[in-house]
């Protein structure tokens, strides 16, 4: 029983983090047609600045070292991510391929220049002590960092939902996400909306990223590639510009992988995953776009 | 009926969509006031030379509107000028309610005519919470026509196929919006039912294999079922009332 | 037609050169350290001749059909994996092992590519990767001991033919590599130029005028992704022998994205284009890391030296200012220049 909390919990906690990275991925397919592979830049970057942040700050209260992590964090996933639309994005709107390689171009860059300044060894973080620690429920000991990656998460959904149905910026992205060029046709500068997405995905990698370096109390160069590719799942299997969907597909894929890489072998969790990824596809192939941002 | 103002100037207008030439030179004038009809068989360019005016489809030319250079300016940017628009499939936001779609449209700036829009679709007030996706055909160009009436600052409404696929009580309700339209912003009208344009305008241009074959009154074209046949093919016969 | 023979003339002498090359003792100073005659400069040679050639593979799907795949690192690490294993585990000889390949090699995209192309565009291109990830998942975890997990899988002495062993016989791997360069751009020549190579190019300028034509897209779209993937398997089996083995490096979602940069560097769409591009980036991406040790770079400020030391960083920007300006590729300029 203890395991299955556990699992279940710990597995809940995966999938936050693969929200957080897929929410604004699915934002930007869904209004903008770019399948952006620099998301997982954008969170390796801002995981490695959060923590280089709170090492200049070394003698003061944990606490305070890892806020402030995740403030720059949040900071640099979105100014990457803003710079990333503006300076590259922008000027290939009328190549979509073009985009898209683009977005390649800067996860190289951006992952070498990474590896150049931090190296390429996984890096060991000091956590504040409760971080490090466990928190009983139904016999299972679970550790915190799952308690605060689902908080996380939660509150970013909770906040997405908000902007998404109650301003009138998330009301030009839902519309944005059906029809692109009517949006246009009403007078509404659909290009800065393009920026708030970019901005938005970026902070929530970001997000993402230096909450995965608690997770797993390390950060090295590479997780943020494999983490996008289980974010790429997650966008495909909940439906294309589609927030809410993003939530229940990032909490049926890392539970799922969580349940089958202990009971079954490791690895077996992240296979049976790609495997649901082929039986959605082939269950409704055409079905995957045109989904709305609720 | 000369003495009206040039709002609306296309020269020279040509539209490539891949290797096609669809639109070859298109010049006209719009007169501010009334309802303009933009006629032609199926595939002439019609829509085209909207998308066109608006920027949706790139073209090279001069499109002018009271004198402005439209062709540098983006889409919104032209919309913003005053340009309404309500395409051929209507195309309203299928998962936004009535009243999103309609706030969607809602320009800083401009004065809006909610009382007008309610006045003329009565319904669209009583279904304001209802996904446009659910309306029937309609309903969803009511939606589309408010959009674009929503805005008291439009000088000047393109609106492709309003009545397609509408049942006939429809129609002219669509028909008796569009005349009280005319009212207050200039209308460039595309028509394929001829009763309806005929009811509706006055002056007409023709669009032939992406050229302008007819321009002049309403009257002059219906009335002669030979110029009507030449520029419109052997429905125009049976159109005119 | 003389502008054709002429081409033709030059390549043929081009080719004459390279294989002869293990014979001069010429050096050039600048590019290579070494003699072009020596086993290290040889080795990285046909290392660049397996890349050129795998761009070309990849170019066929992606340059000619359209298709977005993110995941052909697969196929040649299929092939590299499914040959090292015949020949280490189960001590098989060379010809048996590179016959097993080929099937696996038509077999393993002949399914996958069934469902991919289900998708269109960047569904597509996700459906590719996420696949991709799944292989590269499994040979990480290491299955009953095939694929060696980390540490991937080392030939032993024993299990190639003595002719392709050892440092004293680098000029013997170095004409297979240029062989399979060869015959691969031979294929692709025949390949993209045949009927349904033109079927190919139709599909990826207009998918559905295709389609109204009565053929069926799927089909041929099916067609080229197996013909590319086998070829990839094949170059992933060269690599091995190159090699001494495979390593789950090029199993890597990175890796097909190294892949993509080999083939808009030399341009999308022109087989030889691929081809150069392929070279080049493996020649930079072993050049620039010798660069980065170079006394010169060692005094430079660290906010200078620590980017430039770093290959992939140089070879991501040097991609962008490519898709940016130069969408031809270097292909492009070249044919550019040559035509000014």
């Amino acid at each position: 029983m203890s395991t299955i909390v556990l699992l279940l919990i710990t597995g809940l906690g995966l999938g936050a983090l693969y929200f957080l990275i897929a929410a604004g991925l699915s934002l930007i397919w869904g209004l903008m047609r770019v399948l952006n592979l620099a998301h997982g830049a954008f969170f390796t970057v801002a995981a490695y600045l959060g923590w280089a942040a709170s090492l200049t700050l070394a003698g003061t209260s944990p606490w305070v070292q890892w806020g402030v992590s995740v403030v720059v964090a949040v900071v640099a996933g979105g100014v990457f991510a803003t710079l990333t639309e503006v300076v590259l994005i922008r000027p290939l709107y009328a190549r979509p391929v073009g985009q898209v390689l683009v977005t390649v171009g800067v996860a190289l860059a951006a992952i070498a220049l990474v590896e150049g300044g931090f190296g390429s060894d996984p890096k060991q973080l000091t956590l504040p002590a409760w971080l490090n620690g466990t928190t009983s429920i139904l016999g299972a000991n679970i550790p915190n960092t799952r308690w605060v990656a689902i908080l996380a998460a939660a509150i970013v959904l909770a906040l997405l939902l908000f902007f998404l149905q109650r301003t009138r910026y998330g009301l030009i992205v839902r519309a944005g996400v059906e029809n692109r060029s009517m949006v246009e046709a009403l007078g509404i500068d659909v290009q800065r909306a393009f920026t708030l997405v970019f901005a938005i995905g970026g902070m929530a990698a970001g997000l993402s990223g230096v909450l995965a370096a608690a997770y797993y109390g390390t950060i090295d160069p590479v997780r943020g590639s494999s983490m996008l590719i289980f974010a790429f799942i997650v966008i495909v299997i909940g439906g294309l510009g589609s927030v809410a969907g993003s939530a229940l597909a990032a909490v049926i894929v890392g539970v799922l992988q969580q349940f089958l890489n202990f009971y079954a072998a490791a690895g077996v969790g992240d296979f049976a995953v790609v495997l649901l990824l082929a039986l959605v596809l082939l269950a409704r192939p055409g079905g995957l776009t045109g989904a709305t941002s609720t | 009926m000369s003495e009206r103002e040039t709002l609306l100037a296309l020269r020279n207008v040509d539209v490539f969509i891949g290797e096609s030439h669809i639109l070859q030179g298109v010049s006209f004038d719009v007169r501010s006031g009334g309802i303009t009809g933009l006629l032609g068989r199926n595939g002439v360019g019609k829509t085209t030379t909207l998308r066109g005016i608006l920027g949706l489809a790139p073209r090279t030319g001069s499109v002018t509107l009271a004198g402005d250079e439209l062709t540098r300016l983006s889409v919104h940017e032209v919309v913003q000028r005053g340009v309404g628009y309500v395409p051929e499939d209507r195309d309203v936001f299928a998962g936004l309610t009535v009243a999103e779609n309609l706030r969607l449209a809602e320009r800083k700036g401009s004065e809006l005519r909610y009382d007008l829009v309610y006045e003329l679709f009565p319904e669209l007030k009583q279904r304001a919470a209802q996904k446009a996706g659910t309306l029937s055909g309609g309903q969803q160009q009511m939606v589309s026509l408010s959009r674009a009436l929503l805005n008291a600052d439009n000088r000047i409404l393109l609106v492709d196929e309003p009545t397609k696929g509408l049942a006939p009580l429809v129609v002219r309700n669509v028909t008796e919006a569009l005349r009280r339209a005319a009212e207050v912003a200039t209308i460039l009208l595309v028509e394929q039912n001829l009763s309806v344009a005929h009811a509706l305008v006055r002056e007409v241009i023709v669009l032939d294999q992406g050229r302008v074959t007819f321009t002049g009154d309403v009257d002059e074209l219906m009335n002669d079922p030979a110029l009507a046949r030449r520029h419109l093919g052997l429905a125009a016969a049976v159109g005119s009332h | 037609m003389t502008a054709a023979r002429g081409r033709i003339l030059v390549a043929v002498a081009a080719l004459l050169v390279l294989a002869a090359l293990p014979q001069i003792g010429i050096t050039i100073p600048g590019l290579f350290e070494r003699p072009l005659s020596a086993p290290g400069t040889l080795s990285l040679l046909a290392l660049c001749f397996v890349f050129g050639a795998l761009a070309l593979t990849y170019d066929i799907v992606f340059g000619y059909v359209g298709l977005l795949s993110f995941g052909h690192a697969l196929y040649f690490a299929t092939g590299a994996y499914a040959a090292a294993i015949a020949l280490t585990r189960w001590h098989w000889h060379l010809p048996q092992a590179i016959l097993l390949t080929a099937v696996v090699a038509i077999v393993l995209p002949l399914v996958l590519g069934a469902v991919c192309l289900r998708m269109h565009d960047i569904p597509f291109a996700m459906v590719t990767l996420a696949f991709a990830e799944a292989g590269s998942v499994l040979v990480l975890q290491n299955p009953f001991g095939l694929t060696g997990g980390e540490e991937g899988l080392a030939l032993g002495s024993d299990a190639l033919p003595s002719y392709l062993v050892g440092v004293p016989n680098t000029h013997n791997l170095y004409w297979i590599a240029l062989a399979f360069l060869v015959v691969t751009y031979a294929v692709g020549w025949w390949a993209v130029n045949s009927p349904p190579g033109r079927v190919w190019q139709a599909i990826r300028e207009n998918e559905r005028r295709v389609g109204v034509l009565g053929l069926n897209p799927y089909l041929y779209k099916l067609g080229a992704f197996v013909l590319s993937a086998f070829l990839a398997s094949a170059a992933g089996v060269v690599y091995v022998l190159l090699q001494g083995g495979a390593n789950p490096q090029i199993t890597t979602s990175s890796f097909t994205l190294a892949l993509l940069v080999m083939v808009v560097l030399g341009g999308v769409g022109t087989l030889w284009g691929a081809v150069l591009g392929g070279i080049v980036y493996e020649y930079l991406d072993f050049r620039l890391v010798a660069l980065s040790n170079a006394p010169a770079l060692q005094s430079l400020p660290a906010i200078v030296r620590v980017p430039l030391s770093e290959p992939l960083f140089i070879l991501g920007v040097l991609f962008i200012v490519l898709v940016l300006f130069v969408p031809a590729g270097l292909g492009g300029l070249l044919r550019r220049r040559a035509a000014a």
